[in-house]
């Protein structure tokens, strides 16, 4: 615990601002020693349950308290650059030094607070879902571990820090969707994200070595500092780093090509997909686009990709979220497709409106999926209370379960109304404000209508598989079976109370940053608190919104989408007859595609997945492994020795006269050397 | 004029001589020929101005070595039924070592008292090159005062006394010593 | 004077005697080859002593008389070994193969 002493010390003597900011090294070590404490007792005691919940929501709240505290002192203190704390020295190589540091500033506490705060509600909402659950111990510990990781992602000062937590969150990310290890699905799941995300890993680790050339550099304040005098705008350079991090984003916060992963990644627990695959984990490709803006303002090609591929996974995941009927999948493609949006958001440069999207959004996708998470559990308890068979994620299942889970459902309408863009909920502020920046950048090129007509039209079926998700569920007649009824009820408190808190802010987090049309309450909050950290990118951006008459046309156009897409969803849903899942007919035709994700896994399994299989069986294995390596490296190496050795054993004759031409043959040499 | 003429006819006689010796597959007649060479050795040392070392060359070389090697030879009645040269490997070993051996010492030939001593002034600063050609005049001086084998006396009783008192404490162990590992039953 | 053409001749006998001893078999005969090159150093000493001085020739002095030592001793063991072996070929006298 000298750690934190150290920082401190070193905090005074540098002259950074002593105080909570200087122990923000904290909030990462509690939750380690969390995940440290509780790993113990998973392998000693696994049923020390209050211990483990104690110790696992605690360290999360307490890192969250460090958070507020460091909050409160920054927005005192009026931070121009970042405080830096730098715990110790890493990687002291030559002309590379990467130290531990850690870097507090305004955009590192808003991610510190989302992540500690949203984290502690999923923590105290897991105490009650995996109440039952032999792995309790285990799981508490994956998600402090987790939570840790996370904190290093958004509190690193430099890319090879940064890049600790991500990964560190890819390798928690695979701990916890493969939680219940016992069926291979899940195990698959899990291996199948963490590799899906290694290859995003990869661009973005030539991306590093990029910088590093061009640079000289890996910190984020000299970055900042030095791309705009060592890299030429739009050059081939700084594009190409700019799309080879963009590739790890795509990676980490499954985008086009490599979101995959995502839906399978359901398989984990519930409460592991509202904290990871909704509000923080995913989000750290849009921390690392935000991060480097100045990188990516300097790149207006990369920017039109990154828009681009955000408004197209943003459209494409929508369509599948259409017409799935698991209550989860139907939510990770929402995730998948959110997360589209935040892209469009940084692509066009309006990395103020990404983040304020990326709060949100954890706000109500955390809600939404604990809501679900609740129906789960019920549904799961109804089922094995009679001993049925049935699967209590899929929404043929449910239906007309307002009746049972009131609060449940009374909050999960709130955060639909959210998602779906109906105004004064938080998500109707930041949706809006991404889709008129994306159509004010549409007069230096014509492709942004086309990018803003995609989110458009996403919003449109965003709105229309949610209240799909709500019919489905929580109206009409019940389909569960006459046996469980009597088991459905509403979730404990210690469940609903998160949700409470979680509804709140998804109605009124829009306060956030109101824009200047807003009659009343402040405006541009986050705007004005995140101005020191976009300001690199501001000399190289010009964002505007679109004229005022515009605007309104726009906001017009947003909430006629919200409104339409719901009302639709909610009358064709409840027009047909749903039938319960087990006697539900195969789906045909184009609802077919949409319900097998347009055969993407199936496609990547076809034309990269198996032929790389082939090759490494083929090729690396038996000619590279076999032959090559073993053949003639091991057993080659060892064939040579023998051969040496066979040879020197001739010389050993045994004959006097030999060893006689030998030692003659010996002496002429030295002579021969001698009188040269 | 002379001397370059018999110390050529030697040299020929020397050479011949050896290359029959190894060449012979009969050990006595080897050791005659060897015989000859020594005589022919001895010859060119007279010619060189080391009489003593001519004498000596054939009372003991010739005269008691080589006859030691006749006796052994008698002896162990070897007789010269086949050929004990070596398979072709070993000759193409003993052509690559003499010319290796003779390109080596080619340079001798090129050697003139003028240029020995110039070699020698440059190898060591404390010879003067003038005493280098002195130390044959005062030879020669030595043996026109102290006769041909107080010539020899001289230096070998005074300035290498002791090497010589090893060298009989040597003769004396080496004669034992044969005598020890020769015998039938110790 | 003839300083060049002895060295020459005695590096001529000493190669005789590498090559004698290089492709004979017979243990004797080896023998004599080495004396061979012996007496070609010896013809170095005398040619060079008459300038250096009498040291070359109290040198050879001291090389013969080693020579009748080394001569004593060697052929006491061939004896030796041919009371054994029954044959003094070297081929046949290999009891240090390892």
């Amino acid at each position: 615990m000298s750690l934190p002493v150290l920082a401190f010390a070193s905090a005074a003597a540098g002259g950074s601002p002593g105080g909570a900011i200087s122990l923000i090294g904290l909030t990462i070590l509690l939750p380690f020693l969390g995940f440290l404490a509780n790993g113990a007792l998973a392998l000693r005691r696994p049923d020390a349950k209050s211990a483990v919940s104690l110790i696992g929501v605690g360290t999360v709240a307490l890192s969250f308290g460090v958070a507020l505290a460091a909050f409160g002192q920054a927005l005192g203190a009026h931070l121009e650059g970042p405080a830096l704390i730098r715990l110790w020295s890493w990687i002291p190589a030559g002309a590379l030094t990467v130290d531990v540091t850690l870097q507090v500033d305004q955009l590192s506490l808003v991610m510190l607070l989302v992540i500690t705060g949203v984290g502690s509600l999923i923590h105290l909402f897991s105490v009650g879902y995996m109440k039952a659950d032999p792995g309790y111990a285990r799981y508490f510990a994956y998600l402090n571990l987790f939570i840790a990781f996370m904190l290093t992602l958004v509190l690193g000062a430099s890319l090879p820090v940064m890049f600790i937590g991500w990964e560190g969150v890819g390798l928690c990310s695979y701990l916890l969707i493969g939680f219940w290890y016992g069926d291979k699905a899940n195990a698959d799941a899990g291996k199948k994200a963490f590799i899906v995300n290694r290859i995003g890993d990869f661009g973005a680790l030539v991306a590093m070595f990029l910088l590093w050339q061009t640079l000289g550099t890996l910190n984020f304040a000299e970055i900042a500092e030095r791309a705009p005098t060592l890299l030429e705008v739009g050059g081939p350079t700084v594009t190409a780093i700019t799309l080879l991090l963009f590739l790890g984003c795509t990676g980490k916060s499954a985008q086009i090509p490599l979101y995959t992963w995502l839906p399978d990644a359901m398989a984990g627990p519930t409460p592991v997909s509202a904290l990871i695959h909704a509000a923080t984990m995913v989000t750290a490709g849009v921390y690392l686009v935000v991060r480097t803006n100045v990188l990516f303002a300097m790149a207006p090609t990369a920017q039109m990709v990154v828009a681009g591929v955000g408004a197209l996974t943003a459209l494409f995941a929508a369509t599948i979220g259409l017409r799935q009927y698991d209550i989860k999948k139907v939510l990770a493609y929402s995730t998948v497709s959110q997360l589209g949006y935040m892209f469009l958001a940084v692509g066009s440069g309006a990395y103020v409106a990404g983040i304020f999207h990326l709060v949100t959004h954890a706000f109500f996708k955390a809600l939404l999926f604990l809501g679900s998470g609740s129906v789960i559990h019920t549904m799961h308890h109804a089922y094995h209370a009679t001993h049925a068979h049935e699967d209590p994620q899929d929404m043929r299942n449910m239906g007309g379960l307002r009746r049972y889970m009131p609060w449940t459902f009374g909050l999960m309408a709130i955060a639909t109304l959210a998602i779906a863009g109906v105004p004064i909920l938080s998500g109707f502020f930041s949706k809006d404000e991404i889709l008129a920046l994306a159509f004010g950048r549409a007069p230096d090129a014509p492709i942004w209508y086309l990018f803003w007509g995609m989110g458009a039209l996403a919003a449109l079926l965003t709105a229309y598989y949610m209240a799909r998700l709500m019919a489905m569920t929580f109206f009409g007649a019940n389909r569960t079976g006459p046996a469980e009824q009597t088991h459905l009820h509403e979730a404990p408190w210690i469940m609903t109370g998160p949700l409470l808190v979680l509804g709140v802010l998804s109605a009124v987090g829009g306060v956030l940053n109101l824009p200047a049309y807003f009659p009343a309450g402040p405006h541009h909050l986050l705007d004005h608190w995140l101005e020191p950290v976009v300001a690199p990118a501001a000399a190289f951006l010009r964002l505007e919104l679109p004229p005022g008459s515009t605007e309104y046309l726009l906001i017009g156009v947003a909430v006629a989408i919200a409104l339409i897409g719901l009302v639709l969803g909610h009358r064709l849903t409840l027009g047909e007859a749903i039938v319960a899942a087990r006697q539900a007919a195969p789906e045909r035709g184009f609802w077919k595609l949409l319900h097998n994700k347009w055969y993407v896994d199936e496609l990547y399994q076809e034309f990269i997945v198996d032929p790389l299989v082939r090759l490494s069986h083929s090729i690396l294995w038996r000619v590279v492994d076999q032959r090559v390596i073993d053949g003639a490296g091991a057993n080659g190496s060892a064939w040579i020795s023998r051969q040496l050795g066979r040879l020197g054993g001739r010389l050993q004759t045994g004959e006097a006269g030999a060893y006689l031409v030998v030692f003659l043959l010996g002496a002429v040499w030295v002579l021969h050397a001698v009188t040269r | 004029m002379m001397t370059q003429i018999v110390f050529y006819v030697m040299a020929a006689s020397a050479v011949v001589c050896a290359l029959a010796c190894i060449l012979q597959r009969n050990p006595v007649a080897a050791a005659m020929w060897l015989v000859g060479t020594m005589f022919s050795l001895a010859g060119i040392y007279v010619l060189l101005n080391a009489q003593f070392i001519g004498a000596i060359q054939i009372l003991v070389y010739a005269g008691a070595i080589m006859v030691l090697f006749l006796f052994v030879i008698m002896l162990l009645n070897l007789g010269h039924n086949a050929s004990d040269l070596r398979r072709w490997p070993a000759f193409g070993l003993a052509v690559g070592v003499s010319t290796a051996l003779l390109t080596t010492l080619a340079g001798l030939r090129f050697y003139t008292p003028a240029r020995l001593a110039a070699e020698v002034a440059g190898a060591s600063a404390s010879q003067d090159p003038a005493r280098v050609l002195a130390g044959g005049t005062a030879a020669q001086s030595a043996m026109d005062s102290l006769g041909v084998v107080g010539a020899i006396a001289d230096p070998l009783f005074r300035t290498y006394l002791v090497p010589f008192e090893i060298t009989s404490v040597l003769l004396l162990t080496a004669a034992v010593g044969a005598v020890v590992i020769a015998k039938r039953r110790i | 004077m003839l300083l060049g053409p002895a060295l020459i001749l005695s590096a001529i006998l000493f190669s005789i005697g590498v090559v004698g001893v290089v492709i004979r078999r017979n243990a004797i005969i080896l023998f004599m080859c080495i004396e061979l090159m012996l007496n070609a150093v010896n013809l170095s000493f005398v040619a060079l002593a008459q300038f250096h001085g009498l040291s070359g020739q109290v040198m050879v002095f001291f090389v013969m008389t080693v020579a009748a030592a080394e001569a004593a001793v060697g052929l006491a063991i061939i004896l030796a070994v041919f009371r054994h072996r029954q044959s003094v070929d070297l081929q046949n006298i290999n009891l240090l193969r390892g």
